[in-house]
């Protein structure tokens, strides 16, 4: 039987790692995340699931204890804010070297710099095309609801294991802090050593016995075998691209204009589509949740009957050069969005849709 | 008589079934093979090889993971002692062994072996120490003594410029979370003999449950330091014990 409650977008991220079977969380305290933390110590998931919780000392410390938990075959996670995440671009990188699973939730703020604590969806580029040196990516799932921060801890863990990849949930502070009605699923119990063995045994330092040893490592001296593995990875995300795009349309149909969005942007952009509607502008809403892999043949196949897309980002314009590259010359493709901590409205897209595309 | 001597009960020394035969990549001198063999051998006298996970450093050390027959997890720079802590929690079963040079503990990973340490995480850290970066070219290492002349000092170090030589193992002893810290050498067969002593007491300890294990081992460089074998474990006995005495420091 699910559950039925009100909560916070941070608090349902601890909810749901205990009832998804999470071994480890390991984090450090900053705004707008704090009761991700907060919640799991309150709740004491070490005195029921058995799961970890434990406050590092920063977000290095944090994201290198992931990365041993993770080692080792277990679903380990942490939560952070932008600036945090700045901090742990070394460990995802050592994490997507080594091919490792792990969940990284970004609850993110304004930057750059200490920026502010206020909501911003300026860490697009970070999660999808950076956030670490080499050529990898990370699983990047952008929820617009309370009821997805709860439905993606299960997808991400599913997702990082299936591709021995960690996972990324990019969200923003006010899906973090808003309060919501959320479905939550049963519990589903921490794996055994038995199972963790079954599932990870290949590769996972689980102690060595019976078998040639397990290193977790991402080095190697060779340039030759270290192309082949980057090609390797490429690989992994060609798959990734192929079978793991989601996405979302609202109103698409006889549309002639698209307003794409995720995350919050996503929930004020159809508030937008409905006032719209309402004047008669046909006018549809794209919203990718997957942002890598990105919905790029999905919004390309969309373009072939629209007029003109806007993005609508709580940045400077990120995730459009996505759009534009998936669609390319073949349409006007325009940013709005305000930055910094502010939060555009709805009437402001529509103004924004008004003015560039001139109807 | 050769079928004689190589009966079982007249082995008196045998390679540890934990070391495996790859050839070592250290310069000739150097310490790590013999805290390697060492360690290799307290993982076998403890019967503990298929409990073991260790963690290798950035450094020297980096490819640790060819030369012990355990199940290894390669660490960023620094973040071994934190790795580590998220091995242990995860798998309070397991014994966890760290293992890092100057650099990586004394510097860029100064934070992580502090708070590992507090937290008193029940693992046990390895901590070469030869005041040099030995793999990136002999630069200079928070333990680098004063005058001593490296890549990056090469006047020698002044305590005006670069500050004081840090004595690591005096600040683990001061922490609550370490129950064992001691620093030990390999420069002669006593020590050899002495430092496994040590280590496998520290060992011990740390998958009893008892806290921090923290064992520095005082370490040659002979490329670093631009000297024969024979003339760094001469350097070092001359040079670095005085500043960095040998002995336990806590056992509790």
């Amino acid at each position: 039987m699910s559950e039925l409650r009100l909560m916070k977008g941070n608090e349902v991220i601890a909810e749901a790692a205990i009832r998804c079977g999470c071994d480890a969380y390991f984090g450090y305290p900053i705004t707008p995340q704090s009761e991700v933390m907060e919640t799991l110590m309150e709740l004491r998931p070490w005195e029921t699931t058995g799961m970890v919780a434990l406050q590092a000392e920063s977000e290095v410390a944090s994201i290198n204890m992931v990365y041993g938990a993770a080692s080792t075959g277990k679903r380990a996670m942490t939560s952070s804010s932008s600036p945090g995440i700045s901090l742990m671009a070394e460990g995802l990188s050592y994490l997507a070297g080594a091919e490792l699973p792990c969940l990284v939730v970004n609850v993110s703020r304004g930057g750059p710099g200490l920026g502010t604590i206020q909501p911003s969806q300026a860490d697009y580029f970070m999660a999808t095309k950076g956030g670490g040196h080499g050529d990898f990516h990370l699983i990047v799932l952008a929820p617009s609801s309370v009821q997805e921060m709860h439905d993606f801890v299960f997808l991400a863990f599913d997702l990082a294991f299936k591709y021995r990849n960690p996972a990324m949930i990019l969200a923003d502070g006010v899906i973090g802090q808003m309060m919501e009605k959320v479905k939550l699923l049963d519990p589903r119990p921490r794996r055994t050593r038995e199972e963790v063995l079954r599932d990870t045994g290949s590769w996972a330092a689980t102690g060595k016995s019976n078998r040639p040893r397990n290193i977790i490592t991402s080095v190697e001296l060779d340039p030759a075998k270290h192309e082949k593995f980057n090609q390797k990875l490429q690989v992994k995300y060609a798959e990734m691209r192929e079978k793991e795009v989601r996405y979302e349309e609202l109103l698409c149909d006889d549309a002639e204009y698209l307003i794409a969005a995720y995350g919050i942007s996503a929930r004020i952009g159809q508030k937008a589509v409905e006032l719209l509607r309402a004047e008669g502008v046909k006018v549809g809403l794209f919203r990718p949740i997957t942002l890598y892999p990105f919905p790029t043949v999905q919004v390309a196949a969309r373009a072939k009957q629209l007029k003109g897309i806007l993005c609508v980002e709580l940045s400077a314009g990120q995730m459009i050069e996505d759009v534009r590259l998936s669609v390319g010359s073949s349409l006007p493709v325009a940013h709005f969005g305000r930055n910094g901590g502010v939060i555009h409205s709805p009437n402001e897209v529509v103004e924004a849709m008004r003015q560039v595309f001139e109807f | 008589m050769v079928a004689e001597i190589i009966k079982p009960e007249n082995i008196a020394y045998a390679k540890s079934k934990v070391l495996t035969d790859a050839p070592m990549h250290y310069c000739p001198g150097c310490s790590h093979g013999t805290v390697h063999k060492i360690l290799a051998e307290v993982i076998e006298d403890l019967g503990i090889q298929d409990k073991t996970i260790g963690i290798t450093p950035v450094g020297c050390a980096v490819l640790l993971y060819s030369y012990l027959d355990i199940d290894w997890v390669e660490a960023a720079h620094g973040r071994a002692p934190a790795v580590a802590t998220g091995i242990k929690r995860a798998n309070p079963d397991m014994h966890v062994l760290a293992y890092q040079g100057d650099g990586d503990l004394a510097a860029i990973g100064t934070g992580e072996i502090i708070h590992a340490c507090n937290r008193g995480e029940n693992i046990t850290v390895i901590f070469i120490n030869n005041g040099i970066y030995g793999m990136t070219g002999g630069q200079m290492a928070p333990t680098t003594l004063v005058g001593m002349k490296t890549a990056t000092t090469p006047q020698g170090r002044q305590v005006d410029i670069n500050g004081y030589p840090f004595k690591v193992s005096e600040i683990m002893a001061q922490l609550p979370g370490t129950s064992y810290v001691t620093r030990q050498a390999v420069h002669t067969p006593g020590a050899v003999r002495q430092a496994k002593k040590a280590l496998k007491k520290a060992v011990e300890k740390a998958y009893a449950g008892k806290g921090t294990s923290f064992v520095e081992f005082v370490a040659t460089c002979s490329s670093g330091w631009k000297l024969s074998p024979t003339e760094a474990n001469r350097w070092m006995t001359e040079n670095m014990l005085p500043f960095y005495p040998l002995g336990d420091l806590k056992d509790n």
